[in-house]
Protein backbone atom coordinates (compact mmCIF):
# COMPACT_ATOMS: atom_id res chain seq x y z
CA UNK A 1 0.00 0.00 0.00
CA UNK A 2 1.06 3.36 -0.38
CA UNK A 3 -0.31 7.06 0.47
CA UNK A 4 0.61 10.41 -1.04
CA UNK A 5 -1.33 14.04 -0.33
CA UNK A 6 -1.41 15.58 -3.38
CA UNK A 7 2.74 14.77 -5.18
CA UNK A 8 3.64 14.46 -1.30
CA UNK A 9 4.12 11.12 -0.57
CA UNK A 10 3.52 9.78 2.76
CA UNK A 11 4.42 6.59 2.99
CA UNK A 12 5.06 3.37 0.05
CA UNK A 13 5.43 -0.32 0.15
CA UNK A 14 3.90 -0.64 3.30
CA UNK A 15 2.52 -4.25 3.31
CA UNK A 16 1.98 -6.77 6.43
CA UNK A 17 -0.47 -9.26 7.72
CA UNK A 18 -2.40 -9.10 10.97
CA UNK A 19 -3.35 -12.64 12.57
CA UNK A 20 -5.76 -12.74 14.56
CA UNK A 21 -5.69 -11.99 18.02
CA UNK A 22 -2.35 -10.72 17.67
CA UNK A 23 -0.90 -7.20 18.75
CA UNK A 24 0.83 -5.32 15.77
CA UNK A 25 2.74 -1.53 16.94
CA UNK A 26 3.52 0.75 14.84
CA UNK A 27 6.34 2.67 15.79
CA UNK A 28 8.36 5.60 13.60
CA UNK A 29 9.56 9.21 14.24
CA UNK A 30 6.50 11.93 13.61
CA UNK A 31 5.48 12.40 9.89
CA UNK A 32 6.25 9.04 9.31
CA UNK A 33 2.30 8.49 8.71
CA UNK A 34 1.70 6.65 11.56
CA UNK A 35 -1.81 7.52 11.77
CA UNK A 36 -2.34 8.28 8.10
CA UNK A 37 -1.65 4.58 7.65
CA UNK A 38 -4.05 3.50 10.56
CA UNK A 39 -6.87 5.77 8.57
CA UNK A 40 -6.14 3.91 5.49
CA UNK A 41 -6.72 0.47 7.22
CA UNK A 42 -9.75 1.35 8.72
CA UNK A 43 -11.22 2.75 5.09
CA UNK A 44 -11.57 6.18 6.83
CA UNK A 45 -9.52 7.73 3.60
CA UNK A 46 -8.35 6.16 0.44
CA UNK A 47 -5.00 4.62 0.03
CA UNK A 48 -3.05 5.83 -3.29
CA UNK A 49 -2.43 2.31 -4.63
CA UNK A 50 -2.65 -1.27 -3.41
CA UNK A 51 -5.18 -2.40 -0.92
CA UNK A 52 -6.12 -3.58 2.60
CA UNK A 53 -8.22 -6.71 2.92
CA UNK A 54 -9.65 -6.10 6.60
CA UNK A 55 -11.55 -9.20 7.73
CA UNK A 56 -11.65 -11.03 4.57
CA UNK A 57 -13.21 -7.87 2.86
CA UNK A 58 -11.61 -5.42 0.20
CA UNK A 59 -11.76 -1.90 1.93
CA UNK A 60 -10.41 0.15 -1.35
CA UNK A 61 -13.56 -1.54 -3.39
CA UNK A 62 -16.35 -1.75 -0.70
CA UNK A 63 -19.45 0.29 -1.39
CA UNK A 64 -20.82 2.85 1.77
CA UNK A 65 -23.12 0.49 2.70
CA UNK A 66 -20.21 -2.57 3.37
CA UNK A 67 -17.67 -0.56 4.43
CA UNK A 68 -20.42 0.47 7.42
CA UNK A 69 -20.70 -3.15 8.53
CA UNK A 70 -17.17 -3.80 8.16
CA UNK A 71 -16.23 -0.83 10.49
CA UNK A 72 -18.90 -1.95 12.86
CA UNK A 73 -17.05 -4.86 13.49
CA UNK A 74 -13.51 -2.92 14.61
CA UNK A 75 -12.57 -0.17 16.87
CA UNK A 76 -10.69 3.31 17.12
CA UNK A 77 -9.42 4.73 20.39
CA UNK A 78 -8.10 8.40 19.47
CA UNK A 79 -5.15 10.27 21.09
CA UNK A 80 -7.19 12.74 21.74
CA UNK A 81 -10.20 10.51 23.34
CA UNK A 82 -12.69 12.27 20.84
CA UNK A 83 -15.54 11.98 22.94
CA UNK A 84 -18.37 14.24 22.43
CA UNK A 85 -18.13 16.74 25.68
CA UNK A 86 -21.34 17.94 26.42
CA UNK A 87 -23.08 14.56 26.54
CA UNK A 88 -23.28 11.89 28.98
CA UNK A 89 -20.30 9.23 29.15
CA UNK A 90 -23.09 7.07 28.83
CA UNK A 91 -24.56 8.27 25.61
CA UNK A 92 -20.99 8.34 24.42
CA UNK A 93 -20.64 4.53 24.92
CA UNK A 94 -23.88 4.17 23.59
CA UNK A 95 -22.82 5.86 20.03
CA UNK A 96 -19.93 2.94 20.18
CA UNK A 97 -23.35 0.79 19.09
CA UNK A 98 -24.21 2.77 16.16
CA UNK A 99 -22.33 0.72 13.08
CA UNK A 100 -24.26 -1.98 14.52
CA UNK A 101 -27.68 -0.67 15.70
CA UNK A 102 -27.91 2.62 13.07
CA UNK A 103 -30.48 5.15 13.70
CA UNK A 104 -32.22 7.46 16.45
CA UNK A 105 -32.80 4.92 19.38
CA UNK A 106 -28.80 5.04 19.57
CA UNK A 107 -28.36 8.83 19.72
CA UNK A 108 -28.71 8.80 23.36
CA UNK A 109 -28.32 6.71 26.49
CA UNK A 110 -32.47 8.06 26.96
CA UNK A 111 -33.31 6.49 23.81
CA UNK A 112 -31.39 3.08 24.06
CA UNK A 113 -33.04 -0.45 24.42
CA UNK A 114 -32.41 -2.02 27.55
CA UNK A 115 -29.75 -4.27 25.88
CA UNK A 116 -27.64 -1.34 24.55
CA UNK A 117 -28.16 -0.02 27.85
CA UNK A 118 -26.83 -3.03 29.95
CA UNK A 119 -24.04 -3.31 27.29
CA UNK A 120 -22.75 0.22 27.41
CA UNK A 121 -23.01 0.02 31.41
CA UNK A 122 -20.81 -3.46 31.06
CA UNK A 123 -17.86 -2.03 29.02
CA UNK A 124 -18.64 1.26 31.78
CA UNK A 125 -17.93 -1.30 34.38
CA UNK A 126 -14.97 -2.96 32.84
CA UNK A 127 -13.30 0.08 32.43
CA UNK A 128 -14.12 1.20 35.90
CA UNK A 129 -16.12 3.78 35.00
CA UNK A 130 -19.72 2.68 36.16
CA UNK A 131 -20.16 5.05 38.58
CA UNK A 132 -19.34 8.07 36.11
CA UNK A 133 -22.40 6.65 33.78
CA UNK A 134 -24.48 9.93 34.01
CA UNK A 135 -21.11 12.06 34.30
CA UNK A 136 -20.80 14.80 30.97
CA UNK A 137 -18.25 13.40 29.49
CA UNK A 138 -16.40 17.03 29.85
CA UNK A 139 -16.21 16.65 33.55
CA UNK A 140 -13.62 13.81 33.01
CA UNK A 141 -9.64 13.61 33.99
CA UNK A 142 -8.00 12.82 30.96
CA UNK A 143 -7.53 9.38 31.62
CA UNK A 144 -10.89 8.93 32.75
CA UNK A 145 -11.77 10.51 28.93
CA UNK A 146 -9.45 7.75 27.97
CA UNK A 147 -11.44 5.04 29.69
CA UNK A 148 -14.57 6.07 28.20
CA UNK A 149 -13.09 5.83 24.80
CA UNK A 150 -11.82 2.59 25.03
CA UNK A 151 -15.26 1.80 26.58
CA UNK A 152 -16.61 2.88 23.22
CA UNK A 153 -14.03 1.14 21.25
CA UNK A 154 -15.01 -2.17 22.93
CA UNK A 155 -18.73 -2.00 23.71
CA UNK A 156 -19.72 -3.25 19.92
CA UNK A 157 -17.45 -6.42 20.75
CA UNK A 158 -14.96 -5.59 17.44
CA UNK A 159 -12.65 -7.92 16.24
CA UNK A 160 -10.26 -5.68 15.18
CA UNK A 161 -9.42 -2.53 17.15
CA UNK A 162 -7.12 0.73 16.29
CA UNK A 163 -5.26 2.72 18.70
CA UNK A 164 -3.95 6.03 17.54
CA UNK A 165 -1.15 6.75 20.49
CA UNK A 166 -4.15 6.17 23.09
CA UNK A 167 -1.49 7.63 25.92
CA UNK A 168 0.08 10.27 24.11
CA UNK A 169 -2.22 12.90 25.65
CA UNK A 170 -1.66 11.11 29.12
CA UNK A 171 0.47 11.80 31.81
CA UNK A 172 3.09 8.96 32.36
CA UNK A 173 0.86 7.28 35.29
CA UNK A 174 -2.71 7.73 34.04
CA UNK A 175 -1.13 6.43 30.61
CA UNK A 176 0.78 3.11 32.24
CA UNK A 177 -3.15 2.86 33.70
CA UNK A 178 -4.74 3.07 30.00
CA UNK A 179 -2.26 1.10 28.36
CA UNK A 180 -2.38 -2.13 31.28
CA UNK A 181 -6.25 -1.85 30.88
CA UNK A 182 -6.84 -1.69 27.54
CA UNK A 183 -4.21 -4.38 26.82
CA UNK A 184 -5.82 -6.86 29.23
CA UNK A 185 -9.39 -6.30 27.75
CA UNK A 186 -8.41 -6.93 24.60
CA UNK A 187 -6.24 -9.79 25.34
CA UNK A 188 -9.12 -11.16 27.31
CA UNK A 189 -11.17 -10.89 24.26
CA UNK A 190 -8.70 -12.14 21.87
CA UNK A 191 -8.87 -9.33 19.80
CA UNK A 192 -6.73 -8.15 17.22
CA UNK A 193 -4.50 -4.68 17.59
CA UNK A 194 -3.04 -2.46 15.87
CA UNK A 195 -1.85 0.14 17.91
CA UNK A 196 0.82 3.16 17.15
CA UNK A 197 2.96 4.51 20.27
CA UNK A 198 6.08 6.84 20.72
CA UNK A 199 6.90 4.98 24.05
CA UNK A 200 9.69 2.60 22.78
CA UNK A 201 8.82 0.67 25.86
CA UNK A 202 5.37 0.01 25.51
CA UNK A 203 6.11 -1.14 21.74
CA UNK A 204 8.02 -4.04 23.20
CA UNK A 205 5.79 -4.85 25.85
CA UNK A 206 2.57 -4.62 24.38
CA UNK A 207 3.17 -5.69 20.87
CA UNK A 208 3.45 -8.79 19.42
CA UNK A 209 5.33 -7.82 16.60
CA UNK A 210 6.67 -4.47 16.05
CA UNK A 211 6.38 -2.74 12.81
CA UNK A 212 8.66 0.42 12.23
CA UNK A 213 8.25 3.16 9.47
CA UNK A 214 10.93 5.30 8.83
CA UNK A 215 11.27 7.70 5.26
CA UNK A 216 8.35 6.20 4.53
CA UNK A 217 8.68 3.08 4.07
CA UNK A 218 8.36 -0.29 6.10
CA UNK A 219 12.01 -0.66 8.03
CA UNK A 220 11.10 -2.83 10.25
CA UNK A 221 8.93 -6.40 10.68
CA UNK A 222 9.63 -8.30 13.55
CA UNK A 223 8.84 -10.22 16.89
CA UNK A 224 8.62 -8.33 19.75
CA UNK A 225 10.96 -10.37 22.02
CA UNK A 226 13.41 -10.50 19.10
CA UNK A 227 14.01 -6.99 19.69
CA UNK A 228 15.78 -4.61 22.19
CA UNK A 229 15.05 -0.99 23.11
CA UNK A 230 17.93 -0.01 21.50
CA UNK A 231 16.72 -1.87 17.83
CA UNK A 232 13.52 0.71 17.97
CA UNK A 233 15.81 3.89 18.66
CA UNK A 234 17.43 3.51 15.46
CA UNK A 235 14.03 4.31 13.73
CA UNK A 236 14.13 7.76 15.16
CA UNK A 237 17.55 8.69 13.91
CA UNK B 1 25.93 61.33 28.68
CA UNK B 2 26.00 59.51 26.07
CA UNK B 3 24.75 60.35 22.68
CA UNK B 4 22.60 58.11 20.61
CA UNK B 5 23.83 58.57 16.84
CA UNK B 6 21.08 57.83 14.51
CA UNK B 7 22.20 54.73 12.15
CA UNK B 8 21.49 53.62 8.72
CA UNK B 9 19.18 51.08 10.18
CA UNK B 10 16.74 53.68 12.25
CA UNK B 11 13.23 53.29 11.28
CA UNK B 12 11.35 56.17 10.25
CA UNK B 13 8.53 56.57 12.24
CA UNK B 14 5.89 57.19 9.71
CA UNK B 15 6.38 55.38 6.47
CA UNK B 16 5.69 56.76 3.07
CA UNK B 17 2.93 55.50 1.38
CA UNK B 18 3.56 54.26 -2.29
CA UNK B 19 1.76 56.09 -5.07
CA UNK B 20 -1.02 53.37 -5.03
CA UNK B 21 -1.36 53.40 -1.87
CA UNK B 22 -2.17 57.28 -2.05
CA UNK B 23 -4.49 56.95 -4.64
CA UNK B 24 -6.35 54.31 -2.47
CA UNK B 25 -6.42 56.84 -0.14
CA UNK B 26 -7.66 59.65 -2.04
CA UNK B 27 -10.59 57.28 -4.02
CA UNK B 28 -11.72 56.35 -0.38
CA UNK B 29 -11.95 59.62 0.61
CA UNK B 30 -13.89 60.62 -2.67
CA UNK B 31 -16.20 58.05 -2.30
CA UNK B 32 -17.64 58.70 1.60
CA UNK B 33 -18.04 62.85 -0.05
CA UNK B 34 -19.55 61.46 -2.97
CA UNK B 35 -22.00 59.24 -0.39
CA UNK B 36 -22.43 62.14 2.09
CA UNK B 37 -23.29 64.16 -0.93
CA UNK B 38 -26.40 61.50 -2.30
CA UNK B 39 -27.49 61.39 1.47
CA UNK B 40 -28.33 64.95 1.39
CA UNK B 41 -25.86 65.70 4.28
CA UNK B 42 -26.26 69.42 4.99
CA UNK B 43 -24.13 71.04 8.52
CA UNK B 44 -27.02 73.87 8.14
CA UNK B 45 -29.50 71.36 8.84
CA UNK B 46 -27.98 69.39 11.87
CA UNK B 47 -27.37 73.20 13.23
CA UNK B 48 -31.31 73.84 12.79
CA UNK B 49 -32.32 70.71 14.28
CA UNK B 50 -32.21 70.79 17.72
CA UNK B 51 -34.77 73.72 17.99
CA UNK B 52 -37.14 71.83 16.26
CA UNK B 53 -36.24 68.03 17.86
CA UNK B 54 -37.10 70.57 21.58
CA UNK B 55 -40.42 71.42 20.04
CA UNK B 56 -40.94 67.53 19.44
CA UNK B 57 -39.80 66.40 22.82
CA UNK B 58 -42.13 69.44 24.55
CA UNK B 59 -45.24 68.06 23.08
CA UNK B 60 -44.54 64.63 23.17
CA UNK B 61 -43.42 64.75 27.44
CA UNK B 62 -44.76 63.69 29.17
CA UNK B 63 -45.96 60.59 27.44
CA UNK B 64 -49.64 59.40 27.34
CA UNK B 65 -49.93 57.15 30.41
CA UNK B 66 -53.73 56.97 30.52
CA UNK B 67 -54.65 53.48 31.57
CA UNK B 68 -56.76 53.00 28.71
CA UNK B 69 -53.64 53.55 26.47
CA UNK B 70 -51.18 51.49 28.07
CA UNK B 71 -53.65 48.85 28.00
CA UNK B 72 -54.21 48.51 24.62
CA UNK B 73 -50.18 49.27 24.19
CA UNK B 74 -49.76 46.87 26.57
CA UNK B 75 -51.48 43.83 24.67
CA UNK B 76 -49.95 45.11 21.11
CA UNK B 77 -46.58 45.10 22.65
CA UNK B 78 -47.77 41.34 23.93
CA UNK B 79 -48.95 40.46 20.73
CA UNK B 80 -45.66 41.57 18.84
CA UNK B 81 -43.45 39.71 21.10
CA UNK B 82 -45.83 36.96 20.45
CA UNK B 83 -44.94 37.58 16.86
CA UNK B 84 -40.99 37.86 17.29
CA UNK B 85 -41.02 34.05 19.61
CA UNK B 86 -43.15 32.34 17.29
CA UNK B 87 -41.30 33.35 14.14
CA UNK B 88 -37.77 32.98 15.60
CA UNK B 89 -38.88 29.33 16.83
CA UNK B 90 -40.36 28.04 13.54
CA UNK B 91 -37.17 29.88 11.78
CA UNK B 92 -34.68 28.40 14.40
CA UNK B 93 -36.29 24.71 14.08
CA UNK B 94 -36.32 24.69 10.05
CA UNK B 95 -32.82 26.19 10.37
CA UNK B 96 -31.46 23.15 11.82
CA UNK B 97 -32.42 20.46 8.52
CA UNK B 98 -31.26 24.02 6.22
CA UNK B 99 -28.06 24.48 7.66
CA UNK B 100 -27.23 20.72 7.24
CA UNK B 101 -27.69 20.92 3.62
CA UNK B 102 -25.53 24.13 3.49
CA UNK B 103 -22.61 22.57 5.56
CA UNK B 104 -19.52 21.55 3.71
CA UNK B 105 -18.83 17.83 4.12
CA UNK B 106 -21.52 17.19 6.50
CA UNK B 107 -24.70 15.00 4.68
CA UNK B 108 -24.64 17.17 0.90
CA UNK B 109 -22.38 17.87 -1.85
CA UNK B 110 -20.68 20.94 -2.47
CA UNK B 111 -23.76 21.63 -5.75
CA UNK B 112 -26.51 21.27 -2.74
CA UNK B 113 -23.87 23.36 -0.30
CA UNK B 114 -23.55 25.86 -3.08
CA UNK B 115 -27.20 26.20 -4.06
CA UNK B 116 -28.39 26.21 0.08
CA UNK B 117 -25.70 29.33 0.78
CA UNK B 118 -26.84 30.80 -2.61
CA UNK B 119 -30.30 30.59 -1.17
CA UNK B 120 -30.00 31.63 2.27
CA UNK B 121 -27.96 34.48 0.79
CA UNK B 122 -30.29 36.15 -1.02
CA UNK B 123 -33.21 35.85 1.91
CA UNK B 124 -30.51 37.42 4.07
CA UNK B 125 -30.27 40.55 1.33
CA UNK B 126 -33.86 41.37 1.49
CA UNK B 127 -34.74 43.19 4.80
CA UNK B 128 -37.55 41.85 7.18
CA UNK B 129 -39.49 44.47 6.30
CA UNK B 130 -40.07 43.75 2.53
CA UNK B 131 -40.35 40.28 3.89
CA UNK B 132 -43.30 41.63 5.45
CA UNK B 133 -44.83 43.50 2.55
CA UNK B 134 -44.36 40.35 1.06
CA UNK B 135 -46.30 38.50 3.35
CA UNK B 136 -49.32 40.79 3.67
CA UNK B 137 -49.61 40.59 -0.07
CA UNK B 138 -49.95 36.76 0.52
CA UNK B 139 -51.94 35.87 3.50
CA UNK B 140 -53.73 39.55 4.42
CA UNK B 141 -52.69 41.79 6.95
CA UNK B 142 -52.12 40.93 10.89
CA UNK B 143 -50.02 39.33 13.04
CA UNK B 144 -49.62 35.84 10.71
CA UNK B 145 -47.77 38.00 7.86
CA UNK B 146 -45.12 39.41 10.59
CA UNK B 147 -44.77 35.92 12.02
CA UNK B 148 -43.72 34.47 8.65
CA UNK B 149 -41.53 37.56 8.23
CA UNK B 150 -39.37 37.01 11.19
CA UNK B 151 -40.01 33.22 10.16
CA UNK B 152 -37.89 33.66 6.70
CA UNK B 153 -35.80 36.21 8.30
CA UNK B 154 -34.46 33.82 10.90
CA UNK B 155 -33.81 30.61 8.52
CA UNK B 156 -31.76 33.52 6.70
CA UNK B 157 -29.77 34.14 9.45
CA UNK B 158 -29.40 30.43 11.36
CA UNK B 159 -29.41 28.70 8.27
CA UNK B 160 -25.83 30.33 7.76
CA UNK B 161 -24.56 29.99 11.05
CA UNK B 162 -25.62 26.92 12.12
CA UNK B 163 -23.73 25.57 9.02
CA UNK B 164 -20.72 28.06 9.68
CA UNK B 165 -20.71 26.12 13.52
CA UNK B 166 -21.49 22.67 12.09
CA UNK B 167 -18.12 23.22 9.88
CA UNK B 168 -16.32 24.45 12.65
CA UNK B 169 -16.67 21.43 14.99
CA UNK B 170 -13.87 19.29 16.31
CA UNK B 171 -13.89 16.66 13.58
CA UNK B 172 -12.38 14.12 16.78
CA UNK B 173 -16.08 12.63 17.69
CA UNK B 174 -16.98 12.89 13.92
CA UNK B 175 -14.53 10.41 12.93
CA UNK B 176 -14.33 8.36 16.18
CA UNK B 177 -18.40 7.54 15.61
CA UNK B 178 -17.33 6.88 11.39
CA UNK B 179 -14.64 4.31 12.45
CA UNK B 180 -17.53 2.56 14.47
CA UNK B 181 -19.87 1.93 11.29
CA UNK B 182 -21.87 4.58 12.07
CA UNK B 183 -24.32 6.57 8.82
CA UNK B 184 -23.45 10.28 8.12
CA UNK B 185 -26.87 11.31 9.73
CA UNK B 186 -25.97 9.99 12.72
CA UNK B 187 -22.93 11.34 12.94
CA UNK B 188 -24.07 14.23 12.79
CA UNK B 189 -26.58 13.61 15.01
CA UNK B 190 -24.59 12.32 18.02
CA UNK B 191 -20.80 14.07 17.40
CA UNK B 192 -22.02 17.85 15.23
CA UNK B 193 -25.22 18.72 16.10
CA UNK B 194 -24.01 18.77 20.20
CA UNK B 195 -20.74 19.86 19.16
CA UNK B 196 -21.68 22.92 17.92
CA UNK B 197 -25.13 23.26 20.17
CA UNK B 198 -23.46 26.14 22.76
CA UNK B 199 -23.37 28.19 19.38
CA UNK B 200 -26.50 27.05 18.35
CA UNK B 201 -28.04 28.61 21.69
CA UNK B 202 -26.18 32.12 21.66
CA UNK B 203 -27.26 32.41 17.80
CA UNK B 204 -30.85 31.25 18.56
CA UNK B 205 -30.61 33.67 21.52
CA UNK B 206 -29.30 36.19 18.93
CA UNK B 207 -31.67 35.84 16.43
CA UNK B 208 -34.78 36.21 18.84
CA UNK B 209 -33.51 39.92 19.74
CA UNK B 210 -33.42 40.63 16.39
CA UNK B 211 -36.89 39.29 16.23
CA UNK B 212 -37.81 41.42 18.94
CA UNK B 213 -36.42 44.56 17.19
CA UNK B 214 -37.66 43.84 13.93
CA UNK B 215 -41.78 42.79 14.86
CA UNK B 216 -41.62 45.92 16.75
CA UNK B 217 -41.66 48.06 13.04
CA UNK B 218 -43.60 45.41 11.02
CA UNK B 219 -46.76 46.70 12.31
CA UNK B 220 -45.31 50.03 9.80
CA UNK B 221 -46.71 47.64 7.13
CA UNK B 222 -49.59 46.10 8.31
CA UNK B 223 -48.04 43.06 9.87
CA UNK B 224 -49.09 43.05 13.16
CA UNK B 225 -47.83 44.32 16.30
CA UNK B 226 -47.06 47.70 18.54
CA UNK B 227 -45.47 49.12 15.47
CA UNK B 228 -49.13 50.17 13.98
CA UNK B 229 -49.25 52.24 16.92
CA UNK B 230 -46.18 54.25 16.17
CA UNK B 231 -47.54 55.09 12.99
CA UNK B 232 -50.96 56.24 14.01
CA UNK B 233 -49.11 58.46 16.74
CA UNK B 234 -47.05 59.95 14.45
CA UNK B 235 -49.83 60.44 11.62
CA UNK B 236 -52.57 61.61 14.26
CA UNK B 237 -49.49 64.00 15.79
CA UNK B 238 -50.42 61.96 18.80
CA UNK B 239 -46.88 62.76 20.47
CA UNK B 240 -47.27 61.58 23.70
CA UNK B 241 -48.82 58.20 22.59
CA UNK B 242 -45.85 57.85 19.99
CA UNK B 243 -43.56 58.53 22.99
CA UNK B 244 -45.34 56.10 24.63
CA UNK B 245 -44.78 53.68 22.15
CA UNK B 246 -40.80 54.09 21.65
CA UNK B 247 -40.46 53.64 25.72
CA UNK B 248 -42.30 50.30 25.40
CA UNK B 249 -40.09 49.33 22.93
CA UNK B 250 -36.92 50.14 24.31
CA UNK B 251 -37.90 48.75 27.98
CA UNK B 252 -38.87 45.39 26.33
CA UNK B 253 -35.73 45.49 23.74
CA UNK B 254 -33.56 45.81 26.39
CA UNK B 255 -35.06 43.75 28.90
CA UNK B 256 -35.19 40.45 25.67
CA UNK B 257 -31.41 41.64 25.59
CA UNK B 258 -30.87 41.28 29.41
CA UNK B 259 -32.56 38.01 29.57
CA UNK B 260 -30.86 36.50 26.59
CA UNK B 261 -27.85 37.10 27.96
CA UNK B 262 -28.35 35.36 31.09
CA UNK B 263 -29.89 32.92 29.49
CA UNK B 264 -26.88 32.44 27.48
CA UNK B 265 -24.51 32.19 30.37
CA UNK B 266 -26.42 29.80 32.43
CA UNK B 267 -26.98 27.58 29.57
CA UNK B 268 -23.64 28.12 27.81
CA UNK B 269 -21.29 28.59 30.65
CA UNK B 270 -18.42 30.03 30.90
CA UNK B 271 -16.89 28.07 28.28
CA UNK B 272 -18.33 27.64 24.20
Amino acid sequence: MAKRFGEKPVFADVSFRLARGEAVALVGANGTGKSTLLRCLMGLIPASSGSVHLLGQQTNAATGRQLRALRAQVGLVSQKHNLVPRLSVLSNVVHGLLGKHPGLRHWSHSLAPHASRVAAMSALERVGLADFANRRADRLSGGQSQRVAIARAIVGTPSVLFADEPCASLDPSAGEDVMELFFRLVRDEGVSVVFTSHNIEHALRYGDRVLGLAQGRLRLDATAVSLSAADLRGLYD
Amino acid sequence: MTDIAPTRFSLARFERPSAIAFLGYVFGLVIIFWCLAGAGFSLEKVASSPPRFADFATRAFPPNLEPQVLARLGWKMVETLQIAVAGAVIGVILSVPVALLAARGLIAGPWVNHTVRTILGFIRAVPDIAWALVFVVAVGLGPFAGMLAIAIDTVGFCGRFFADDMEATDKGPAESLTATGARKIDVVACATIPGAMPAFVSTSLYALEKAVRSSTILGLVGAGGIGIELKVGFDLFDYPTAMTVILMIAVVVIAIEAVSGWARTRIIGEQR
